[in-house]
């Protein structure tokens, strides 16, 4: 089980938190603009990657906070967290 | 008690402590101290168990936790029975009661004996091959394969026993309590580390603690003592907390840990009661040391498995730890020097060791003269090809191996023995590292796998990180803490070790035979019954992953996860397939390392505690009043009030009848309340409902329907503004955790401009609703100074109130379609307003409603219940609920989606209204709907999610989507049942007064 460093509460056990998905992807401004193909890239379409991936996880029975994470899907190994609207520390 | 068998011994065991116990029914005695196994062998008793598969006679194998025969079924009471323990680690107590295990109808007469006659026709994968045709055959193969089988029994009655759970938080955890254990946490806990030590034996010092030999000193001193010494010494620091009878079961990332500490199995069990007996540890440890220690390899040789053998290293440990010989004729069977040490403990007691066969040509340590010199012949070079004795071993006869070790040559000798010894080296207990995610490499020289990368901050030392000799061990286990702590100070200045033994090694997976291979049995995995031939077989089948050969097999499939045999696998395959160790994989070590108690993983969670439960402030109310409960989540809701006799569908048609005539009262105060406030708060609820909020006046209440982004309804609720930047939300019951989350979601990483704050407030509120032509009367009496009129408070709007001084929020909506409030007043007074509101209805057969009549009468006028004609696959518009959606709004969540190309399907399942041919049959929710039954495979067109007798309308009435049911008004289809088919018409979902007017009906 994850010990995750909540940039809001300090480490926490996992059981605490929600994952949430893949990070990074910005909802469109104008979703009424964007062809089928455009939205359903959006709305289904998740990289799912197998070594270093940009998550979003919740502090979902603490302090509520949405935060990101850099965790190596290979390893479990968390690379980084980061507050939402901040850029990725690592690559 | 066959004295010749029991020998004085100043450790463990109490001599003066007499214990008996019951064992297959028969009286034993055994000293305080022994474990089941040990008092077993001294009263001479080896045979233990039957085998898996073959139902071969079987014996005590081990000395611990590896232990694949003696596996036993505990105590007779029928509460506290437990199977599959193993009689190496069980402690004995005066009482204690225990029996063998798969085998009928005793163990030594055993019926499915006659499988070990059969085997030549029971191969590898026998069950596969066999049972699994014809498949409709399977249920009564299964029937007779399990009676055989039987691994024990499981208790009948509820476990007596008390079990708790406990967060652990630590600097430094040191797994084993061996040489390496308690020097680490010294090492540790005197530099400054909170240190946890943990063992899963009831003594400290593992196998060095009984290592009285002469062979192997520490600074001049015999191991044990200076063990002995040093664990005096660690027992005084404060900084270090020891448990004892303590078993990592599990080693998960991130070095949390679940152990279980063992309390009271040790104890008689009139000392149990009131105590807990085993406590499951969440051990969360900055650093973990794994100090596991190692297991010894058995050999692989026909008949490898008769009662008698037993690990050269356990029959050492059984004499000088317990003072208990395993035989009176020894031969010890070898590929290494440890079983010298085994000979040289023999023979220091007197006991006769006949012989020792040892695999290599050449040895040279001091141990192996010392053994010569006592007179004891050593057979250089040479192999056991077989045992005899049928419930017993008694012979054994042995060749010369050839060069390589690959044939034998020769004569062949017969040589007597009541006991053998065998050792194979040395296996490292790698399997917590593996579950912790470290990846193990191989070591050639002595074929180990040893732990290589390590995934979180921990280190392995001694023996389970491939440290074997004495010397080695001392100086690593020094020199690798001093690193993994940082420290300068290990404690300890000079550490001078001499040891008689070398290292020196020759590895056979499979010893050759005189015989043919399949005609040998040749045990790989002892509890399966697994031999080298059906590892050979399935290879020649065309397995190669070992996850595959170990399933086709059944090789280390068991209960012991095939702790000693697993390596010989590996060892065959690759020898079989010309390929290196650990290329077809390792098997994975999967937790729990040795068996948990269900009891251990529940912890206090039984019974009531099994799961939280919620209870609304009128609850207590509810429990008087008769009410049958329902579960929604967490919460309990009054389902229904069955009246003197009554059933539910009786209950139900009465208090739906008295909602609609009279009145009705309902607590719905499980509905989830989220309080928003902010400048953008109507913003907000434009940009998650489908409708439009920003013409909402204070003071005015709507319904709201919430997608997912996918356009699929999500939750729906009335939200009230309470002021110009402030509203109520309501929710689901079921849903409110999850609307929060995903409201908290699109404010805090899509839309972090708008200023809105959001507050769970559904534990704050009692929710009284009461409805019916009669609810604006009783409210008038309940709220005297609140005026009623439809001009001041229409229907859809909200009002401030007092009761009793007692500030409450009062809404006029309806989820019944009658005329109706909403009390919400501070949790703690619901109770006395509910109280209230029953005394001012009485006149007007006011009548408490549950949830299933609350469900009919929604139903009547086809308002949905999100999640029942519901399920994440219907839009709005799917729900022809067209008029919800805006078209005015530029976006909002799940806007998009509502015209994705699937979304505008015109076959897409949709809601209607059914009503059945026959008004009395009340249609099964979930059963199918079709159109023509004779197409075959008969297409289904949807299903029915709410179905009720309606006694206002008095006939059945349902709900269900149909494929293309918008356009399918007044069209006759089929629901077809198990013996008889239902006719039914699709209809309008609203059943009951489609115009509204009871809602506003002049009262
Ligand atoms: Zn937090």
């Amino acid at each position: 089980m994850f010990l995750i460093n909540c940039p809001f509460c300090g480490e926490r056990e996992q059981s605490e938190f929600k994952a949430g998905g893949e990070a990074h992807i910005v909802r469109p401004k104008q979703p009424t603009e964007l062809s089928d193909d455009e939205w359903a890239e959006y709305l289904f379409m998740r990289k799912n990657i197998k070594g270093i991936q940009f998550e979003r996880w919740n502090h979902a029975h603490g302090c509520r906070k949405w935060f990101n994470m850099v965790r190596d899907t290979s390893n479990d190994q968390i690379k980084a967290i980061y507050k939402m609207g901040e850029k990725p520390p690592v690559k | 008690m066959s004295n010749n068998l029991r020998f004085k011994t100043s450790k463990l065991i109490d001599e003066t402590y007499r214990v008996s116990f019951k064992f297959n029914n028969k009286k034993y005695f055994g000293f305080k101290g022994d474990t089941l196994a040990s008092a077993l062998l001294a009263n001479g008793i080896h045979l233990v168990g039957r085998s898996f598969k073959y139902h071969r006679p079987r014996g005590i194998m081990t000395s611990g936790s590896e232990e694949p025969n003696a596996i036993i079924q505990l105590h007779d009471n029928s509460s506290r029975t437990e199977p599959n323990v193993r009689a190496t680690e069980v402690e004995i107590y005066e009482g204690l009661v225990a029996s063998s295990q798969n085998c009928w109808p005793s163990v030594n007469f055993d019926i499915g004996g006659i499988n070990n006659l059969l085997s030549p026709i029971l191969p590898a994968g026998f069950y596969y091959k066999t049972f699994m045709w014809p498949a409709s055959f399977w249920e009564k193969y299964e029937y007779f394969i399990r009676k055989s089988a039987g691994l024990g029994k499981s208790p009948k009655v509820p476990d007596p026993d008390i079990y708790e759970h406990k967060y652990i938080h630590c600097d430094v955890l040191v797994i084993g309590a061996g040489i390496s254990g308690i020097m680490a946490a010294k090492m540790a806990a005197k530099n400054g580390f909170k240190t946890l030590l943990v063992d899963e034996k009831s003594y400290l010092g593992g196998s060095s603690i009984y290592d009285n030999s002469e062979f192997s000193k520490i600074n001049n001193q015999i191991t044990s003592s200076w063990l002995e010494k040093e664990i005096n010494e660690i027992s005084k620091l404060e900084n270090l907390e020891i448990k004892t009878r303590t078993s990592v079961a599990a080693f998960h990332g991130y070095n949390f840990l679940l152990a279980c500490e063992n309390l009271t199995d040790h104890l008689p069990i009139n000392q149990r009661e009131n105590k807990v007996r085993q406590r499951l540890l969440k051990i969360r440890a900055k650093k973990v040391i794994s100090a596991t220690g190692s297991i010894e390899r058995p050999l692989i040789f026909d008949n490898n498995d008769r009662p008698g053998i037993l690990l050269s290293s356990a029959i050492k440990k059984y004499i000088d730890l317990y003072g208990v010989a395993c035989g009176e004729n020894n031969i010890l069977f070898t590929n290494n020097d440890t079983a010298y040490e085994t000979a040289m403990s023999l023979i220091q007691r007197g006991i006769k060791v006949n012989a020792i066969i040892d695999n290599r040509e050449q040895i040279d340590s001091k141990i192996s003269y010392e053994v010569e010199k006592n007179n004891i012949k050593i057979y250089k070079g040479y192999t056991v090809v077989d045992t005899y004795g049928y419930r017993r071993i008694n012979k054994i006869s042995i060749m010369k191996l050839s060069k390589d070790g690959q044939t034998v040559v020769g004569d062949k000798t017969k040589l007597n023995c009541d006991c053998l010894g065998v050792s194979g080296g040395w296996t490292p207990a790698v399997h917590l590292f593996t579950q912790s995610g470290g990846k193990l490499k191989f070591r050639e020289e002595d074929q180990v796998f040893i732990p290589n990368i390590y995934p979180s901050d921990q280190i392995s030392i001694g023996s389970c990180n491939g440290d074997f000799g004495l010397e080695e061990i001392i100086k690593n286990t020094l020199s690798s803490i001093k690193k993994f702590l940082d420290i300068d100070n290990s404690e300890y200045k000079t550490v001078e070790t001499i040891s008689g033994l070398n290292q020196s090694k020759r590895n056979i997976w499979l010893l050759p035979s005189d015989k043919s291979i399949g005609k040998t049995k040749s045990f790989v995995d002892y509890q399966n019954d697994a031999t080298a031939k059906d590892i050979k077989l399935a290879l020649r089948e065309g397995f190669r992953s070992i996850e595959h050969v170990k399933r086709y097999t059944t090789t280390g499939m068991g209960t012991d996860q095939g702790k000693l045999g697993n390596m010989h696998a590996l060892g065959i395959i690759s020898e079989t397939a010309g390929t290196k160790m650990g290329e077809h994989g390792t098997t994975t070590f999967r937790p729990p390392y040795t068996p948990l108690t269900f009891g251990t993983i529940v912890g206090r969670n039984v019974g009531e505690f099994f799961d939280i439960f919620r209870r609304t402030p009128i609850h207590d109310w509810h429990v008087v009043n008769n009410a049958e409960f329902e579960n929604v989540g967490q919460w309990k809701r009054a389902w229904y009030y069955p009246k003197d006799n009554e059933n539910m569908h009786q209950a139900v048609q009465r208090e739906s009848k008295a909602a609609r005539d009279s009145a009705g009262i309902l607590d719905a105060s499980t509905l989830g309340k989220i309080d928003i406030q902010g400048t953008d708060a109507s913003e907000f609820l434009n940009r998650v409902y489908t409708n439009a909020w920003s013409k909402l006046a204070v003071g005015k209440c709507r319904y709201g329907l919430m997608l997912n982004e996918d356009g699929m309804v999500y939750d729906d609720g009335v939200t009230t503004r309470l002021g110009e930047n402030h509203y109520i939300m309501t929710t689901t019951t079921g849903g409110a955790a999850n609307v929060l989350g995903k409201l908290e979601d699109y404010l805090q990483t899509e839309w972090p401009e708008l200023d809105v704050y959001l507050s769970s407030v559904t534990d704050h509120f009692a929710t009284i609703s009461v409805c019916g032509p009669n609810s604006k009367k009783i409210v008038s009496k309940v709220i005297p100074d609140l005026d009623l009129s439809d001009e001041k408070f229409p229907h859809m709007s909200f009002k401030n109130a007092n009761i009793d001084n007692i500030k409450c929020r009062v809404m006029r909506i309806s989820f019944t379609g009658e005329h109706s409030y909403e009390i919400n007043i501070q949790a703690n007074y619901g109770k006395s307003v509910w109280e209230k509101c029953m005394e001012a209805g009485k006149d007007f057969n006011i009548t408490p409603y549950g949830t299933e009549t609350m469900h009919l009468l929604r139903a009547e006028k086809g308002f949905i219940i999100v999640g029942q004609d519901t399920d994440a696959t219907l839009t709005p518009i799917d729900l022809q609920m067209d008029w919800i959606v805006s078209k005015k709004k530029y976006d909002f969540i799940g806007k998009r989606s509502l015209y994705r190309s699937d979304t505008i399907r015109e076959d897409r399942k949709q809601l209607v209204g059914l009503l059945t041919e026959n008004p009395e049959i009340v249609l099964e929710e979930g059963a199918q709907i079709v159109a023509d039954i004779k197409k075959s495979p008969i297409e289904m067109l949807g299903h029915v999610t709410s179905s009720y007798y309606s006694p206002n309308l008095k006939k059945s009435i349902a709900l269900g989507v149909v494929k293309g049911g918008k356009n399918m008004l007044g069209q006759k289809l089929i629901i077809p049942m198990e013996n008889k088919n239902i006719n039914v018409t699709v209809a309008d979902p609203v059943f009951l007064d489609k115009e509204g007017e009871r809602l506003n009906a002049k009262l």
